[in-house]
């Protein structure tokens, strides 16, 4: 393991995503990715009294969904690492608590995901850990909630608004492949904390695009790759505003990356049957995009290369309320099939 | 048919086209500007009590019935109408009698009914 360049750090023995699991919500589960997902939700409560209670629910169910499907007995996980939107992250410990897996509770907003990866990575390839569970969930009811207004107002959304995903993407990382031919962890380039001084809550998409933009750029200068070296370059969510602001920046610095770039947050609705305006954001939904679709599109060989950049807004509500800008940040992760 | 002879369509007319209109501003409100809808709610109120205290408000009224009394500048012209008229009865202190209690049905009901709502009802996403 060796740190290249300015940030990012390369693996010597790449960990491998033994598997992965997502349980989504119905709305996604009408959009245009639904078949990839592993399970659908009905309701948005499903069973439970409160939104909370269900988003932990979806985190635990997944992160056993995930256990399971990897064929790895529980006590054979070293660490885990998750997180989610709420405040202190209550689904995640709420959610694991009964998991008996030493827990790193992480905050990343919507990047929470990758950066989960990115240390259990790092964890794996020092040998700290030899089996490593990451976990992520969000839902749109606790988090509009909590960030906007009460479902119960029946607000109009604006039309930069993005649509917390629902739902939970969750990945074991490993050592050894125990066998499986599956996709590699090689390069982690963690982000900078970016913030432009963008102050609309309601526009996530443009106060995350210059963070990914920083990690995007600074990913290829200390690799020495180029957009065209990946098969898909993904973000997370920045959503229809900060993908078209994303392509227009790296344009002026060099990179042009139309080809083969997409967003997790437009990939997991159909904008026009959906009415979700600028498109899907939330810890569940570069977490739900990547364990559900893109893992399974790795494996089975469609895409060979792909650098994943999931992108977060580093606010809270109060911030917001007091007129603070939003920080971004954006972590990046290349995943191979060596 | 007795009914139906006895609306006056004008009057609809007039009371969807003002209620349309002040629906209107709050739209383009909402999509070209960074107003959160609870602020938008406060500009109107707050453009309904100063329309409604220098009188201007009350010709809307006339004009469009409740296309102008229900949209919430008419719940501010309310507020305005019920103060000025209570510090004529009662003095300066109706300043701050007046206003809510010209609108008390209102808020009551509200109260009222949205207590009841939400001992029946879940919240739920909107079906689009």
């Amino acid at each position: 393991m060796n740190k290249i360049g300015n940030q990012t750090i390369m693996f010597s023995n790449p960990p491998y995503i033994l598997e992965t699991s997502s349980i989504v919500g119905p709305k996604e589960a009408e959009g245009p990715l639904a078949k990839y997902f592993d399970q659908c939700l009905e309701d948005e409560f499903w069973g439970e009294k409160t939104w909370e209670k269900a988003e932990s629910k979806i985190i635990k169910e997944n992160s056993n969904a995930v256990i399971s499907k990897s064929g790895i007995p529980a006590t054979d996980i070293d660490y885990c690492f998750a997180g989610d939107l709420l405040n202190q992250c209550i689904s995640s410990s709420f959610g694991l608590r009964e998991i008996n897996i030493p827990f790193f509770g992480i905050f990343g907003a919507c990047s929470t995901f990758v950066e989960g990866m990115s240390l259990g990575s790092v964890f794996i390839d020092s040998g700290a850990a030899k089996k490593v569970l990451c976990a992520t969930s969000s839902h749109f009811c606790s988090a509009e909630k909590q960030f906007r207004f009460p479902l119960e107002l029946g607000n109009q959304r604006p039309p930069s608004a993005q649509w917390t995903v629902t739902g939970s993407g969750a990945a074991i990382l490993s050592n050894d492949n125990i066998g499986k031919e599956c996709p590699r962890i090689t390069y982690i380039t963690p982000g900078k904390i970016i913030d432009m001084g963008v102050k609309d809550a309601n526009n996530m998409g443009a106060a995350m695009a210059p963070a990914a933009l920083d990690t995007l750029v600074t990913h290829f200068r200390d690799t020495g790759r180029k957009p065209s070296f990946y098969d898909a370059i993904i973000t997370g969510d920045l959503g229809y505003i900060g993908k078209e602001i994303l392509i227009e920046m790296a344009e002026t610095k060099g990179y042009n990356i139309k080809k083969n770039y997409n967003d997790c947050g437009v990939l997991i609705f159909d904008k026009e049957k959906q009415d979700t305006h600028a498109g899907g954001s939330g810890c569940g939904c570069v977490g739900s995009v990547f364990s559900g679709y893109l893992y399974k599109m790795l494996n089975e060989h469609k895409l060979n290369r792909i650098l994943l950049i999931a992108t977060g807004a580093l606010m809270n509500s109060t911030s917001s309320q007091q007129g603070e800008s939003i920080p971004g940040i954006a972590h990046a992760i290349a995943i191979e099939n060596l | 048919m007795e009914f139906i002879q006895s609306i006056d369509w004008m009057q609809l007319l007039r009371c969807f086209v003002v209620g349309g209109i002040i629906c209107i501003i709050g739209q383009i409100l909402i999509d070209k500007t960074k107003l959160t809808s609870a602020r938008i709610l406060v500009i109107f109120v707050t453009t309904g009590v100063i329309l409604g205290a220098l009188g201007i408000y009350k010709y809307i009224i006339d004009f469009a019935g409740c296309g102008a009394t229900v949209p919430l500048l008419g719940f501010g012209a309310n507020l305005a109408k019920g103060a000025i008229t209570e510090v004529q009865t009662s003095g300066l202190l109706g300043a701050f009698i007046g206003g809510v209690k010209a609108s008390a049905g209102g808020i009551a009901a509200a109260i009222f009914f949205g207590y009841i709502a939400s001992l029946i009802a879940k919240p739920k996403i909107k079906k689009q």
